[in-house]
């Protein structure tokens, strides 16, 4: 176990070197740092002198060292589009992201676990065969089509729901919600919804595969003739043998969540930390890209590694084969 | 198909290629599903509407001359003011939307299929190095791959197109944008093949051909190319098929979200992005058909690829 949980996290610890060196090479050659610093008509002997000063002329391996120890202590520099410190940044458009993915996270677990739980239950009913077929075309529609056909729907046509922004927010210290006020939550569904459907039909799609795996096994029949009640059986017992993969699979995908909140952040104009990268990319806001770059990888790192160990504990069967077992 | 010849084929005439090509068991399932040849007609019209467009365009959207602001928001199957007919409508600069659409497929399929080809060309050739020398190179390659497989492509086309402008200098960045893009999206989409590629190179090292043929002293380069590398294109065909219509979608992605083609030379994605600014106002049209065209691409190719998954498949036989 300890060998095991060792040997992930150098992994871990390689990628984040590997991420930062990335970033480096970004910060450092993308664009002049100095350039973007000093003033049109600068000497070229003050423009020498910055340098020496930022310690841009020290060898590489001091510069990237400099580098780690910068990031460690959340420092990645000033933005060059919006002369703010990009740790300053990052944190104020956080909170956006962190509740959109978490919203659409919950909607996702909800009524994938459920629907698949239906469509496993009841393969032969017409209500399986419609989810079924929706859950194909879900997965081939691009998302921010997706989003734009629910704002057309539902913003447009029913005028039911905003469109665009967060609505009205409330300071919780440095924590910016918008899940207090009625037009936070009411702007938060469609874009959850959006965020949302690509993980709800996978998350469905697996229930359904692994309940019809497990419902076939020797157990259940024998807990049938054992004369349990139906619920007893499909949620304590099958539904429960279910969960491993789904663990792993709903905790490796809120990575790509995080990634597709800047597709669903751009169609409804959301405040979070995927529109400040794209907006980033578009003026080459080397500072930001870096960070941002640096920030992502780090959380795939964490969620990568707490899935593993999780899948660890949940799962007995690996305890007993060792450590060569899961992957 | 090359099975002993009975008495029978050897008094008959050989059969014509068309005719081996009916009978083979890939066309065979071809002809057994009627989605696939409506998937398969409707990528070759949509193809072939792309590839023809400056000939069967009714207007030439991208030239000053002949746009109109009159004609601007016709809405589709209507003529305007200045007497034009629009059968799918005008956007606000009173471009065509049907000939948008033509010229931007042309441009979606065009990004799409060389990121494809340049993410299958450079998966390939690292997979078979990965595969065939094994050691060292393989756990380099192979670790690359894993780490970029984790992370979305989407993120990572993001990425490389972000550095790319860094370094490009700003006047180019117009007439290099396709370019960038191509690699972006080919860049992001290379481990799939790789991953693949290398598994099937193991398997097909170990055996006696590929033994004999390094025996003979074969140049390895040409064992990986001439014997090794035949017998493991199945699957870079199955994956090939289905990364062009992931690929279709993640430049229509780029180009929405305002960091793909430039607005001169709209894609399918560009199109949809300028039409998002008329949804309110009630222009559907615009917005519309260049979405249900790139939805019905993406569809297209999928169900080919699927189709292609199934029939090459042989464990499904």
């Amino acid at each position: 176990m300890i060998a095991f949980i060792l040997r992930r996290l150098l992994q871990s610890f390689i990628v984040m070197l590997v991420v930062a060196l990335i970033s480096f090479m970004l910060f450092r050659y993308v664009g002049d740092p100095v350039a973007s610093l000093v003033g049109q008509d600068a000497r070229i002997h003050e423009i020498e002198a910055l340098r020496q000063r930022l310690g841009l002329n020290d060898p590489f391996y001091i510069q990237f060292a400099r580098f780690i120890g910068n990031a460690l202590q959340g420092e990645f520099g000033i933005s060059y589009r919006l002369q703010q410190p990009v740790t300053e940044l990052i944190l104020s458009r956080l909170p956006a992201t962190v509740e959109l993915a978490f919203a659409s996270a919950l909607i996702a677990l909800v009524f994938g676990v459920v629907l698949g739980v239906f469509t496993a239950l009841k393969p032969k009913s017409a209500a399986s065969a419609v989810i079924m077929s929706l859950s194909l075309i879900g997965v081939s529609l691009p998302t921010f089509l997706i989003g734009i056909g629910l704002i057309y729907v539902f913003a447009v046509e029913l005028q039911w729901l905003p469109s665009f922004g967060r609505g009205q927010v409330v300071d919780l210290g440095s924590w910016r919600t918008g899940l207090l006020t009625e037009s936070g939550r009411r702007s938060l569904i469609l874009p959850a919804i959006t965020l949302s459907l690509f993980q709800l039909t996978l998350i469905m799609r697996l229930v359904r595969a692994e309940m019809l795996e497990v419902l076939r096994q020797d157990y259940i029949r024998f807990a049938r003739a054992r004369g349990l009640s139906k619920r007893a059986i499909n949620f304590g017992h099958a539904l429960k043998n279910t969960m491993v993969p789904v663990i792993t699979i709903t905790g490796l995908q809120l990575g790509s969540v995080i990634a597709f909140s800047i597709v669903t952040e751009t169609v409804f104009q959301w405040p979070g930390v995927g529109s400040l990268f794209i907006n980033s990319v578009q003026v080459v806001d080397v500072p930001v890209m870096a960070a941002y770059l640096m920030f992502i990888a780090f959380i795939f790192v964490v969620i990568n590694l707490t899935v593993d160990i999780l899948y660890y504990a949940v799962d007995p069967r690996l305890r007993v084969h060792g450590i060569g077992a899961g992957k | 198909m090359s099975t002993a010849p009975t008495t029978q084929t050897a008094v008959a005439p050989p059969r014509s290629f068309a005719r081996r090509v009916w009978d083979s068991d890939v066309f065979f399932s071809f002809r057994r599903s009627p989605v696939t040849i409506v998937a398969a007609l409707m990528t070759l019209v949509l193809v072939m509407s792309a590839l023809l467009a400056p000939w069967i365009a009714p207007y030439d959207p991208f030239n000053p001359a002949s746009l109109n602001l009159m004609d601007g928001f016709t809405p589709p199957m209507s003529t305007s003011m200045t007497g034009n007919y629009f059968l799918l409508g005008s956007d606000h600069q009173g471009r065509d939307v049907l000939s948008t659409i033509l010229y931007g497929s042309r441009v979606s399929l065009f990004v799409g299929g060389s990121a494809t080809l340049f993410a299958i060309v450079l998966g390939v050739a690292l997979g078979l190095t990965a595969g065939y020398r094994g050691g060292l190179t393989d756990a380099v390659i192979m670790r690359i791959a894993d780490i970029q497989l984790s992370f979305p492509a989407i993120l990572i086309a993001l990425l490389i197109f972000g550095i790319a402008r860094g370094l490009i200098p700003p006047s180019r960045h117009e007439s290099m944008a396709v370019w960038v893009l191509i690699v972006a999206i080919g860049l992001s989409n290379w481990a799939q093949f790789a991953r693949t590629v290398r598994g099937a190179t193991m398997v097909e090292r170990q055996k006696d051909y590929v033994s004999a043929a390094r025996i003979m002293g074969v140049n390895p380069l040409r064992i990986l190319l001439r014997h090794i590398l035949p017998n493991v294109l199945g699957p870079v065909l199955v994956i090939g098929t289905i990364g062009l219509a992931l690929a279709i979608i993640e430049e229509a992605t780029l180009s929405f979200l305002g960091v793909g083609v430039p607005p001169t030379q709209p894609s399918l994605g560009t199109l949809i992005r300028i039409g998002q600014q008329f949804l309110f106002s009630g222009e559907w049209w615009i917005l519309f058909f260049p979405a249900v065209t790139l939805v019905l691409l993406a569809l297209a190719v999928n169900l080919l690829g699927d189709w292609l998954r199934d029939a090459l498949n042989p464990r499904l036989r």
